[in-house]
Protein backbone atom coordinates (compact mmCIF):
# COMPACT_ATOMS: atom_id res chain seq x y z
CA UNK A 1 0.00 0.00 0.00
CA UNK A 2 1.19 3.39 -0.43
CA UNK A 3 0.88 6.34 1.37
CA UNK A 4 -1.86 8.20 1.82
CA UNK A 5 -2.30 11.93 0.35
CA UNK A 6 -3.74 14.81 1.58
CA UNK A 7 -6.53 16.20 -0.85
CA UNK A 8 -7.85 19.54 -0.10
CA UNK A 9 -11.22 20.26 -1.87
CA UNK A 10 -14.51 22.03 -2.05
CA UNK A 11 -17.87 20.02 -1.76
CA UNK A 12 -21.09 21.28 -2.62
CA UNK A 13 -19.37 24.70 -1.41
CA UNK A 14 -18.09 23.85 2.01
CA UNK A 15 -14.09 23.17 2.10
CA UNK A 16 -12.83 19.47 2.63
CA UNK A 17 -10.55 17.90 3.02
CA UNK A 18 -9.15 14.20 3.12
CA UNK A 19 -6.48 10.96 3.13
CA UNK A 20 -6.67 8.74 0.35
CA UNK A 21 -5.00 6.29 -1.54
CA UNK A 22 -3.69 7.47 -4.49
CA UNK A 23 -5.61 4.69 -6.26
CA UNK A 24 -8.70 4.92 -5.22
CA UNK A 25 -11.43 7.27 -7.20
CA UNK A 26 -13.05 10.16 -6.82
CA UNK A 27 -16.26 8.01 -6.42
CA UNK A 28 -14.64 5.63 -3.34
CA UNK A 29 -13.35 8.90 -2.07
CA UNK A 30 -16.41 10.55 -1.74
CA UNK A 31 -18.77 7.57 -0.92
CA UNK A 32 -16.63 5.88 1.42
CA UNK A 33 -13.82 8.26 2.94
CA UNK A 34 -16.17 11.41 2.94
CA UNK A 35 -19.15 9.82 3.79
CA UNK A 36 -21.33 11.15 0.73
CA UNK A 37 -23.13 8.11 -0.43
CA UNK A 38 -25.74 9.77 -3.20
CA UNK A 39 -23.40 8.97 -5.97
CA UNK A 40 -23.48 5.64 -6.57
CA UNK A 41 -21.35 3.04 -8.78
CA UNK A 42 -23.32 1.20 -11.36
CA UNK A 43 -19.79 -0.29 -13.90
CA UNK A 44 -17.03 1.30 -12.77
CA UNK A 45 -15.78 1.38 -16.28
CA UNK A 46 -17.34 4.74 -17.40
CA UNK A 47 -20.22 3.97 -19.38
CA UNK A 48 -23.01 4.17 -16.68
CA UNK A 49 -22.71 7.99 -15.29
CA UNK A 50 -24.23 6.43 -12.21
CA UNK A 51 -21.37 8.00 -10.72
CA UNK A 52 -21.54 11.62 -12.23
CA UNK A 53 -20.29 14.74 -10.36
CA UNK A 54 -19.82 18.14 -11.47
CA UNK A 55 -16.13 18.77 -11.23
CA UNK A 56 -14.92 22.40 -11.42
CA UNK A 57 -16.61 23.66 -14.92
CA UNK A 58 -18.03 19.98 -16.58
CA UNK A 59 -19.51 17.26 -15.51
CA UNK A 60 -16.97 13.57 -14.94
CA UNK A 61 -17.58 10.03 -14.11
CA UNK A 62 -16.04 9.98 -10.68
CA UNK A 63 -15.05 6.17 -11.41
CA UNK A 64 -12.48 7.45 -14.11
CA UNK A 65 -11.04 10.01 -11.67
CA UNK A 66 -8.08 9.83 -9.06
CA UNK A 67 -9.23 11.13 -5.48
CA UNK A 68 -5.75 12.60 -5.51
CA UNK A 69 -6.45 14.59 -9.04
CA UNK A 70 -9.20 16.72 -7.61
CA UNK A 71 -6.85 18.69 -5.45
CA UNK A 72 -7.96 22.06 -5.47
CA UNK A 73 -10.92 21.58 -7.63
CA UNK A 74 -14.57 21.86 -6.87
CA UNK A 75 -17.12 19.39 -6.18
CA UNK A 76 -20.88 19.18 -6.86
CA UNK A 77 -22.37 15.96 -5.78
CA UNK A 78 -26.36 15.20 -6.05
CA UNK A 79 -26.37 15.95 -2.06
CA UNK A 80 -25.26 19.66 -3.28
CA UNK A 81 -28.21 20.25 -5.68
CA UNK A 82 -31.28 20.68 -2.76
CA UNK A 83 -31.82 23.74 -0.87
CA UNK A 84 -32.21 22.69 2.70
CA UNK A 85 -35.42 21.16 2.86
CA UNK A 86 -35.78 22.42 -1.03
CA UNK A 87 -35.56 20.11 -3.15
CA UNK A 88 -34.07 21.81 -6.80
CA UNK A 89 -36.90 21.80 -9.48
CA UNK A 90 -35.02 18.97 -11.13
CA UNK A 91 -35.41 16.56 -8.02
CA UNK A 92 -39.11 18.03 -7.87
CA UNK A 93 -39.79 17.32 -11.88
CA UNK A 94 -38.08 13.71 -11.65
CA UNK A 95 -40.82 12.85 -8.77
CA UNK A 96 -43.98 14.51 -10.71
CA UNK A 97 -43.19 12.54 -13.95
CA UNK A 98 -41.60 9.46 -11.95
CA UNK A 99 -38.92 9.65 -13.87
CA UNK A 100 -36.94 7.18 -11.66
CA UNK A 101 -37.97 3.60 -10.21
CA UNK A 102 -35.08 2.03 -8.24
CA UNK A 103 -33.46 4.99 -8.62
CA UNK A 104 -30.12 4.13 -8.85
CA UNK A 105 -29.27 5.87 -11.82
CA UNK A 106 -31.00 9.34 -10.78
CA UNK A 107 -28.15 11.24 -8.72
CA UNK A 108 -25.93 10.92 -11.99
CA UNK A 109 -29.19 12.11 -14.16
CA UNK A 110 -29.64 15.05 -12.03
CA UNK A 111 -26.12 16.05 -11.85
CA UNK A 112 -25.70 15.56 -16.17
CA UNK A 113 -29.18 17.15 -16.17
CA UNK A 114 -28.15 20.59 -14.18
CA UNK A 115 -25.38 21.02 -16.36
CA UNK A 116 -27.40 20.79 -19.22
CA UNK A 117 -29.82 22.85 -18.02
CA UNK A 118 -26.73 25.79 -16.93
CA UNK A 119 -25.45 25.23 -20.52
CA UNK A 120 -28.79 25.85 -22.75
CA UNK A 121 -31.99 26.86 -20.83
CA UNK A 122 -34.30 25.54 -23.31
CA UNK A 123 -32.57 21.98 -24.54
CA UNK A 124 -34.11 20.54 -27.45
CA UNK A 125 -35.18 16.90 -27.07
CA UNK A 126 -32.17 15.86 -29.46
CA UNK A 127 -30.10 18.09 -27.41
CA UNK A 128 -31.28 16.21 -24.14
CA UNK A 129 -30.98 12.28 -25.36
CA UNK A 130 -27.73 12.91 -26.64
CA UNK A 131 -26.08 15.38 -23.41
CA UNK A 132 -27.44 12.23 -21.57
CA UNK A 133 -26.68 9.18 -23.50
CA UNK A 134 -23.14 8.91 -20.97
CA UNK A 135 -26.29 7.70 -18.43
CA UNK A 136 -27.67 4.54 -18.69
CA UNK A 137 -30.88 3.24 -16.89
CA UNK A 138 -32.08 -0.12 -16.46
CA UNK A 139 -35.78 0.79 -15.28
CA UNK A 140 -37.71 3.96 -16.66
CA UNK A 141 -37.12 3.42 -20.91
CA UNK A 142 -35.96 7.09 -20.93
CA UNK A 143 -38.94 8.97 -21.72
CA UNK A 144 -39.97 9.95 -18.43
CA UNK A 145 -36.50 11.28 -17.93
CA UNK A 146 -36.22 13.30 -21.30
CA UNK A 147 -39.87 14.95 -19.83
CA UNK A 148 -38.87 15.30 -16.72
CA UNK A 149 -36.13 17.54 -17.82
CA UNK A 150 -37.23 19.78 -19.95
CA UNK A 151 -40.14 20.10 -17.34
CA UNK A 152 -37.30 21.53 -15.29
CA UNK A 153 -36.11 23.56 -17.58
CA UNK A 154 -39.86 25.73 -18.18
CA UNK A 155 -40.26 25.52 -14.71
CA UNK A 156 -36.53 26.84 -14.43
CA UNK A 157 -36.47 29.33 -16.99
CA UNK A 158 -40.30 30.67 -16.22
CA UNK A 159 -39.08 31.61 -12.48
CA UNK A 160 -35.81 33.40 -13.62
CA UNK A 161 -37.99 35.56 -16.24
CA UNK A 162 -41.30 35.93 -13.56
CA UNK A 163 -38.08 37.28 -10.93
CA UNK A 164 -36.79 39.60 -13.80
CA UNK A 165 -39.91 41.09 -14.27
CA UNK A 166 -40.80 41.89 -10.68
CA UNK B 1 -7.12 -1.70 -8.32
CA UNK B 2 -3.52 -2.43 -7.61
CA UNK B 3 -1.47 -0.03 -5.40
CA UNK B 4 0.76 2.91 -7.09
CA UNK B 5 2.77 6.19 -6.31
CA UNK B 6 0.68 9.50 -7.96
CA UNK B 7 3.33 12.62 -9.24
CA UNK B 8 2.09 15.48 -10.84
CA UNK B 9 5.36 17.41 -12.22
CA UNK B 10 4.60 20.61 -13.03
CA UNK B 11 6.61 21.12 -16.30
CA UNK B 12 8.24 18.69 -19.20
CA UNK B 13 11.86 18.91 -18.19
CA UNK B 14 10.33 17.82 -14.88
CA UNK B 15 8.11 14.89 -16.61
CA UNK B 16 10.78 13.93 -18.67
CA UNK B 17 13.33 12.97 -15.71
CA UNK B 18 10.79 11.21 -13.88
CA UNK B 19 9.14 9.25 -16.75
CA UNK B 20 13.39 7.88 -17.68
CA UNK B 21 13.75 6.99 -13.65
CA UNK B 22 10.67 5.42 -13.30
CA UNK B 23 10.56 2.32 -15.60
CA UNK B 24 7.04 0.94 -14.21
CA UNK B 25 5.45 4.82 -14.84
CA UNK B 26 1.91 5.43 -16.68
CA UNK B 27 0.68 8.55 -17.90
CA UNK B 28 -2.27 9.98 -16.88
CA UNK B 29 -3.78 12.58 -19.28
CA UNK B 30 -8.06 11.86 -18.83
CA UNK B 31 -8.14 8.52 -18.02
CA UNK B 32 -10.63 7.35 -19.75
CA UNK B 33 -8.33 4.51 -21.08
CA UNK B 34 -5.84 4.37 -18.57
CA UNK B 35 -7.67 3.93 -15.26
CA UNK B 36 -10.42 1.14 -16.94
CA UNK B 37 -6.77 -0.68 -17.86
CA UNK B 38 -4.90 -0.66 -14.40
CA UNK B 39 -8.60 -1.64 -12.72
CA UNK B 40 -9.15 -4.14 -14.60
CA UNK B 41 -5.56 -5.53 -14.69
CA UNK B 42 -4.95 -5.32 -18.51
CA UNK B 43 -1.98 -2.73 -17.37
CA UNK B 44 0.33 -2.29 -14.36
CA UNK B 45 1.93 0.96 -12.65
CA UNK B 46 3.74 1.63 -10.08
CA UNK B 47 3.40 5.35 -10.31
CA UNK B 48 0.93 7.16 -12.44
CA UNK B 49 2.43 10.21 -14.34
CA UNK B 50 -0.38 13.11 -14.30
CA UNK B 51 0.42 14.86 -16.88
CA UNK B 52 -2.32 17.42 -16.72
CA UNK B 53 -0.28 20.18 -14.88
CA UNK B 54 2.15 20.63 -17.53
CA UNK B 55 1.27 23.99 -19.11
CA UNK B 56 2.39 22.68 -22.88
CA UNK B 57 -0.06 19.66 -22.97
CA UNK B 58 -3.22 21.83 -21.69
CA UNK B 59 -2.82 24.73 -24.47
CA UNK B 60 -4.82 25.57 -27.74
CA UNK B 61 -3.35 27.94 -30.16
CA UNK B 62 -4.29 28.70 -33.33
CA UNK B 63 -2.61 31.06 -36.11
CA UNK B 64 -4.21 31.50 -39.61
CA UNK B 65 -0.44 31.22 -41.11
CA UNK B 66 0.87 27.91 -38.80
CA UNK B 67 -2.56 26.69 -37.96
CA UNK B 68 -3.55 24.42 -34.79
CA UNK B 69 -1.73 23.17 -31.95
CA UNK B 70 -3.41 21.18 -29.40
CA UNK B 71 -1.89 20.00 -26.04
CA UNK B 72 -2.31 16.43 -25.99
CA UNK B 73 -3.93 16.80 -22.26
CA UNK B 74 -6.84 18.87 -23.70
CA UNK B 75 -10.02 17.20 -22.98
CA UNK B 76 -12.54 17.17 -25.59
CA UNK B 77 -14.88 19.58 -23.97
CA UNK B 78 -12.60 21.62 -24.30
CA UNK B 79 -11.58 21.57 -27.87
CA UNK B 80 -15.29 22.03 -29.26
CA UNK B 81 -15.61 24.69 -26.98
CA UNK B 82 -12.74 26.65 -28.79
CA UNK B 83 -13.81 29.55 -31.32
CA UNK B 84 -11.40 29.36 -33.74
CA UNK B 85 -11.74 24.81 -33.73
CA UNK B 86 -15.08 25.61 -34.35
CA UNK B 87 -14.35 27.98 -37.38
CA UNK B 88 -11.41 26.49 -38.76
CA UNK B 89 -11.62 22.54 -37.94
CA UNK B 90 -15.56 21.38 -38.19
CA UNK B 91 -14.81 17.96 -38.41
CA UNK B 92 -12.30 17.70 -35.27
CA UNK B 93 -15.19 19.26 -33.01
CA UNK B 94 -17.84 16.48 -34.40
CA UNK B 95 -14.95 13.85 -33.29
CA UNK B 96 -14.61 15.28 -30.24
CA UNK B 97 -18.06 15.37 -29.56
CA UNK B 98 -18.46 11.69 -30.73
CA UNK B 99 -15.77 10.50 -28.40
CA UNK B 100 -17.62 8.77 -25.49
CA UNK B 101 -20.83 10.86 -24.09
CA UNK B 102 -20.92 14.48 -22.55
CA UNK B 103 -19.41 12.91 -18.99
CA UNK B 104 -15.89 11.59 -21.17
CA UNK B 105 -15.45 14.34 -23.17
CA UNK B 106 -14.94 15.86 -19.87
CA UNK B 107 -11.91 13.96 -19.26
CA UNK B 108 -10.75 12.77 -23.16
CA UNK B 109 -8.20 14.10 -24.77
CA UNK B 110 -7.24 13.58 -28.60
CA UNK B 111 -3.04 12.89 -26.69
CA UNK B 112 -4.92 9.84 -25.29
CA UNK B 113 -7.09 8.64 -27.85
CA UNK B 114 -3.98 8.50 -30.42
CA UNK B 115 -1.12 7.30 -27.38
CA UNK B 116 -3.59 4.19 -26.30
CA UNK B 117 -3.58 3.37 -30.11
CA UNK B 118 -6.23 1.33 -30.51
CA UNK B 119 -7.51 0.33 -34.34
CA UNK B 120 -10.85 1.62 -33.38
CA UNK B 121 -9.44 5.13 -32.05
CA UNK B 122 -11.96 8.04 -33.35
CA UNK B 123 -9.81 10.91 -33.64
CA UNK B 124 -6.92 9.24 -35.65
CA UNK B 125 -8.03 8.56 -39.03
CA UNK B 126 -9.19 12.61 -39.39
CA UNK B 127 -6.05 13.59 -37.99
CA UNK B 128 -3.70 11.57 -40.51
CA UNK B 129 -6.83 13.19 -43.11
CA UNK B 130 -5.87 16.78 -41.43
CA UNK B 131 -1.98 16.02 -41.86
CA UNK B 132 -1.22 16.19 -38.52
CA UNK B 133 1.90 15.69 -36.78
CA UNK B 134 2.57 14.62 -32.95
CA UNK B 135 5.49 16.48 -31.28
CA UNK B 136 7.41 14.25 -28.83
CA UNK B 137 9.57 14.94 -25.97
CA UNK B 138 12.21 12.42 -24.80
CA UNK B 139 15.59 11.90 -22.66
CA UNK B 140 17.35 12.67 -26.17
CA UNK B 141 15.44 15.64 -27.13
CA UNK B 142 12.19 16.17 -29.15
CA UNK B 143 10.92 14.62 -32.36
CA UNK B 144 7.93 14.82 -34.76
CA UNK B 145 6.10 12.15 -36.04
CA UNK B 146 3.43 11.95 -38.60
CA UNK B 147 0.53 10.62 -37.27
CA UNK B 148 -0.08 8.43 -39.71
CA UNK B 149 3.42 6.72 -38.65
CA UNK B 150 2.75 6.60 -34.61
CA UNK B 151 0.44 3.51 -34.59
CA UNK B 152 2.67 0.65 -34.83
CA UNK B 153 0.21 -2.41 -33.59
CA UNK B 154 -3.38 -2.40 -31.32
CA UNK B 155 -2.11 -0.58 -28.09
CA UNK B 156 1.45 0.00 -29.88
CA UNK B 157 3.50 3.23 -31.31
CA UNK B 158 6.78 4.57 -31.53
CA UNK B 159 7.22 6.09 -28.21
CA UNK B 160 10.53 5.01 -27.20
CA UNK B 161 10.89 4.39 -23.30
CA UNK B 162 11.08 7.57 -21.44
CA UNK B 163 9.28 9.76 -24.32
CA UNK B 164 5.84 11.52 -23.90
CA UNK B 165 3.46 12.92 -26.34
CA UNK B 166 3.49 17.04 -25.75
CA UNK B 167 1.31 18.41 -28.61
CA UNK B 168 -0.89 17.80 -31.88
CA UNK B 169 -0.06 19.47 -34.72
CA UNK B 170 -2.09 21.06 -37.81
CA UNK B 171 -1.49 22.99 -40.92
CA UNK B 172 -3.66 25.41 -41.18
CA UNK B 173 -7.05 24.93 -43.80
CA UNK B 174 -5.81 25.05 -47.37
CA UNK B 175 -7.96 27.60 -49.09
CA UNK B 176 -11.24 25.85 -50.45
CA UNK B 177 -10.36 22.73 -48.19
CA UNK B 178 -12.40 20.13 -46.29
CA UNK B 179 -12.45 17.89 -43.99
CA UNK B 180 -14.71 14.88 -42.28
CA UNK B 181 -14.84 11.83 -40.28
CA UNK B 182 -17.75 9.22 -40.41
CA UNK B 183 -18.16 6.40 -38.34
CA UNK B 184 -20.73 3.90 -38.60
CA UNK B 185 -22.38 2.45 -35.70
CA UNK B 186 -25.20 0.70 -34.56
CA UNK B 187 -26.67 2.97 -31.97
CA UNK B 188 -26.67 7.00 -32.43
CA UNK B 189 -23.93 7.48 -29.82
CA UNK B 190 -21.78 6.19 -27.15
CA UNK B 191 -20.58 2.68 -29.30
CA UNK B 192 -16.90 1.45 -30.89
CA UNK B 193 -17.20 2.64 -34.47
CA UNK B 194 -17.68 -0.69 -36.84
CA UNK B 195 -15.47 1.06 -39.87
CA UNK B 196 -14.73 4.68 -39.47
CA UNK B 197 -13.11 6.89 -42.58
CA UNK B 198 -11.55 10.14 -42.77
CA UNK B 199 -11.21 12.00 -45.59
CA UNK B 200 -9.71 15.77 -46.41
CA UNK B 201 -9.96 17.22 -49.73
CA UNK B 202 -8.25 20.51 -51.43
CA UNK B 203 -9.99 21.99 -55.11
CA UNK B 204 -8.83 24.26 -57.19
CA UNK B 205 -10.35 25.73 -59.98
CA UNK B 206 -13.08 22.78 -59.34
CA UNK B 207 -10.03 20.14 -59.56
CA UNK B 208 -9.12 18.05 -56.91
CA UNK B 209 -5.33 19.30 -55.80
CA UNK B 210 -4.88 17.52 -52.55
CA UNK B 211 -6.69 14.53 -50.56
CA UNK B 212 -5.66 12.34 -48.06
CA UNK B 213 -7.98 8.83 -46.58
CA UNK B 214 -7.78 7.13 -43.31
CA UNK B 215 -9.52 4.51 -41.94
CA UNK B 216 -10.29 2.97 -38.57
CA UNK B 217 -11.37 -0.48 -37.51
CA UNK B 218 -10.47 -2.10 -40.73
CA UNK B 219 -6.80 -3.28 -39.80
CA UNK B 220 -4.31 -3.86 -36.68
CA UNK B 221 -3.69 0.25 -36.50
CA UNK B 222 -5.15 2.95 -37.91
CA UNK B 223 -5.28 2.88 -41.73
CA UNK B 224 -3.75 5.62 -44.21
CA UNK B 225 -4.34 4.49 -47.74
CA UNK B 226 -2.43 7.17 -50.36
CA UNK B 227 -3.23 5.64 -53.34
CA UNK B 228 -6.59 6.51 -52.73
CA UNK B 229 -5.96 10.06 -51.83
CA UNK B 230 -3.50 10.20 -54.84
CA UNK B 231 -5.83 8.61 -57.63
CA UNK B 232 -8.22 11.62 -56.79
CA UNK B 233 -5.46 14.14 -58.03
CA UNK B 234 -6.31 16.67 -61.07
CA UNK B 235 -9.89 15.32 -61.01
CA UNK B 236 -13.15 17.09 -60.95
CA UNK B 237 -15.04 15.54 -57.55
CA UNK B 238 -17.55 13.66 -59.66
CA UNK B 239 -19.02 10.59 -58.37
CA UNK B 240 -17.38 8.04 -60.34
CA UNK B 241 -14.13 9.33 -59.08
CA UNK B 242 -14.96 9.72 -55.85
CA UNK B 243 -16.57 6.19 -56.23
CA UNK B 244 -12.83 4.94 -57.66
CA UNK B 245 -10.90 6.41 -54.41
CA UNK B 246 -13.11 4.35 -51.80
CA UNK B 247 -12.86 0.97 -54.17
CA UNK B 248 -9.05 1.53 -53.22
CA UNK B 249 -9.52 2.53 -49.94
CA UNK B 250 -11.57 -0.84 -49.45
CA UNK B 251 -8.74 -2.71 -50.60
CA UNK B 252 -6.27 -1.43 -48.88
CA UNK B 253 -8.44 -2.53 -45.49
CA UNK B 254 -7.65 -6.24 -43.99
CA UNK B 255 -10.41 -6.08 -41.28
CA UNK B 256 -11.67 -9.23 -38.75
CA UNK B 257 -14.48 -10.44 -37.42
CA UNK B 258 -15.94 -10.07 -34.57
CA UNK B 259 -18.86 -9.02 -32.68
CA UNK B 260 -19.00 -5.92 -34.13
CA UNK B 261 -19.02 -7.72 -37.33
CA UNK B 262 -17.92 -9.46 -40.60
CA UNK B 263 -14.65 -9.03 -42.55
CA UNK B 264 -16.77 -8.89 -45.24
CA UNK B 265 -19.60 -6.48 -43.69
CA UNK B 266 -16.38 -4.56 -42.55
CA UNK B 267 -15.32 -4.36 -46.27
CA UNK B 268 -18.18 -3.13 -47.59
CA UNK B 269 -18.70 -0.70 -45.38
CA UNK B 270 -14.58 1.00 -46.22
CA UNK B 271 -16.35 1.81 -49.55
CA UNK B 272 -19.45 3.24 -48.83
CA UNK B 273 -17.82 5.21 -45.09
CA UNK B 274 -14.70 6.81 -47.57
CA UNK B 275 -17.12 7.55 -50.34
CA UNK B 276 -19.70 9.56 -47.95
CA UNK B 277 -16.66 11.15 -46.09
CA UNK B 278 -15.45 12.14 -49.37
CA UNK B 279 -19.11 13.58 -50.39
CA UNK B 280 -18.79 15.64 -47.11
CA UNK B 281 -15.13 16.86 -47.33
CA UNK B 282 -15.88 18.18 -50.58
CA UNK B 283 -18.99 19.83 -49.80
CA UNK B 284 -17.41 21.47 -47.35
CA UNK B 285 -14.13 22.13 -49.54
CA UNK B 286 -16.80 24.08 -52.19
CA UNK B 287 -18.06 26.00 -49.18
CA UNK B 288 -14.33 27.19 -48.13
CA UNK B 289 -13.08 29.87 -49.58
C1 LIG C 1 -17.49 4.94 -21.83
C2 LIG C 1 -16.36 5.17 -22.80
C3 LIG C 1 -16.65 5.50 -24.13
C4 LIG C 1 -15.62 5.71 -25.05
N1 LIG C 1 -15.94 6.03 -26.35
C5 LIG C 1 -14.96 6.22 -27.26
C6 LIG C 1 -15.29 6.55 -28.62
O1 LIG C 1 -16.46 6.71 -28.99
N2 LIG C 1 -14.26 6.70 -29.51
C7 LIG C 1 -12.95 6.55 -29.13
O2 LIG C 1 -12.08 6.70 -29.97
N3 LIG C 1 -12.62 6.24 -27.85
C8 LIG C 1 -13.59 6.07 -26.91
N4 LIG C 1 -13.25 5.74 -25.61
C9 LIG C 1 -11.84 5.56 -25.25
C10 LIG C 1 -11.16 6.82 -24.62
O3 LIG C 1 -12.12 7.67 -24.03
C11 LIG C 1 -10.37 7.61 -25.65
O4 LIG C 1 -9.39 6.80 -26.24
C12 LIG C 1 -9.73 8.88 -25.05
O5 LIG C 1 -9.41 9.77 -26.09
C13 LIG C 1 -8.50 8.61 -24.23
O6 LIG C 1 -7.99 9.85 -23.74
P1 LIG C 1 -7.59 10.07 -22.20
O7 LIG C 1 -7.12 11.47 -22.10
O8 LIG C 1 -8.68 9.66 -21.30
O9 LIG C 1 -6.37 9.05 -22.11
P2 LIG C 1 -5.72 8.27 -20.88
O10 LIG C 1 -6.59 7.15 -20.46
O11 LIG C 1 -5.25 9.20 -19.84
O12 LIG C 1 -4.44 7.67 -21.63
C14 LIG C 1 -4.56 6.74 -22.70
C15 LIG C 1 -3.20 6.09 -22.97
O13 LIG C 1 -2.27 7.04 -23.44
C16 LIG C 1 -1.18 7.19 -22.54
N5 LIG C 1 -0.89 8.62 -22.48
C17 LIG C 1 -1.72 9.60 -22.03
N6 LIG C 1 -1.15 10.82 -22.22
C18 LIG C 1 0.06 10.59 -22.78
C19 LIG C 1 1.12 11.44 -23.23
N7 LIG C 1 1.05 12.79 -23.11
N8 LIG C 1 2.22 10.88 -23.78
C20 LIG C 1 2.31 9.52 -23.91
N9 LIG C 1 1.34 8.67 -23.51
C21 LIG C 1 0.23 9.20 -22.96
C22 LIG C 1 -1.65 6.60 -21.23
O14 LIG C 1 -0.58 6.12 -20.45
C23 LIG C 1 -2.57 5.49 -21.71
O15 LIG C 1 -1.85 4.35 -22.08
C24 LIG C 1 -14.27 5.56 -24.65
C25 LIG C 1 -13.97 5.25 -23.31
C26 LIG C 1 -15.00 5.06 -22.38
C27 LIG C 1 -14.66 4.73 -20.96
S1 LIG D 1 -19.90 3.72 -12.21
FE1 LIG D 1 -18.89 5.32 -13.18
S2 LIG D 1 -19.75 5.30 -15.12
FE2 LIG D 1 -20.66 3.55 -14.23
S1 LIG E 1 -34.47 4.00 -12.16
FE1 LIG E 1 -33.55 2.07 -12.01
S2 LIG E 1 -31.81 2.31 -13.29
FE2 LIG E 1 -32.88 4.12 -13.61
Amino acid sequence: MSAKVQVQTTINNEPVEFLCEPRQSLLECLRDVVGLTGTKEGCGDGNCGSCTVKLGDRIVTSCLVLGVEANGESITTVEGLAHGNTLHPLQKAFLEHAALQCGICTPGFLIAADALLQKHPQPTEEQTRFWLANNLCRCTGYDKIIRAVQAAATEITTTKSNGAAQ
Amino acid sequence: MKAFDYAAPASLPEAVGLLASQPSARLLAGGTDLLVQLRSGRKEADVVIDVKKIPELNEITFSPETGLTVGAAVPCYRLTAHAAVQTHYPALVEVASWIGGTQIQGRASLGGNLCNSAPSADSIPLLIALGATALVAGPSGRRTIPVEEFCTAPGRNQLAPGELLVSLHIPAPAPHSGASYLRFIPRNEMDIAVVGAGASVTLTDGVITAARIALSSVAPTPLFVPAAGEALLNQAPTPAALEAAAQIAQEAASPISDMRGTAAYRRHLCAVMTRRALELAVARAQENN
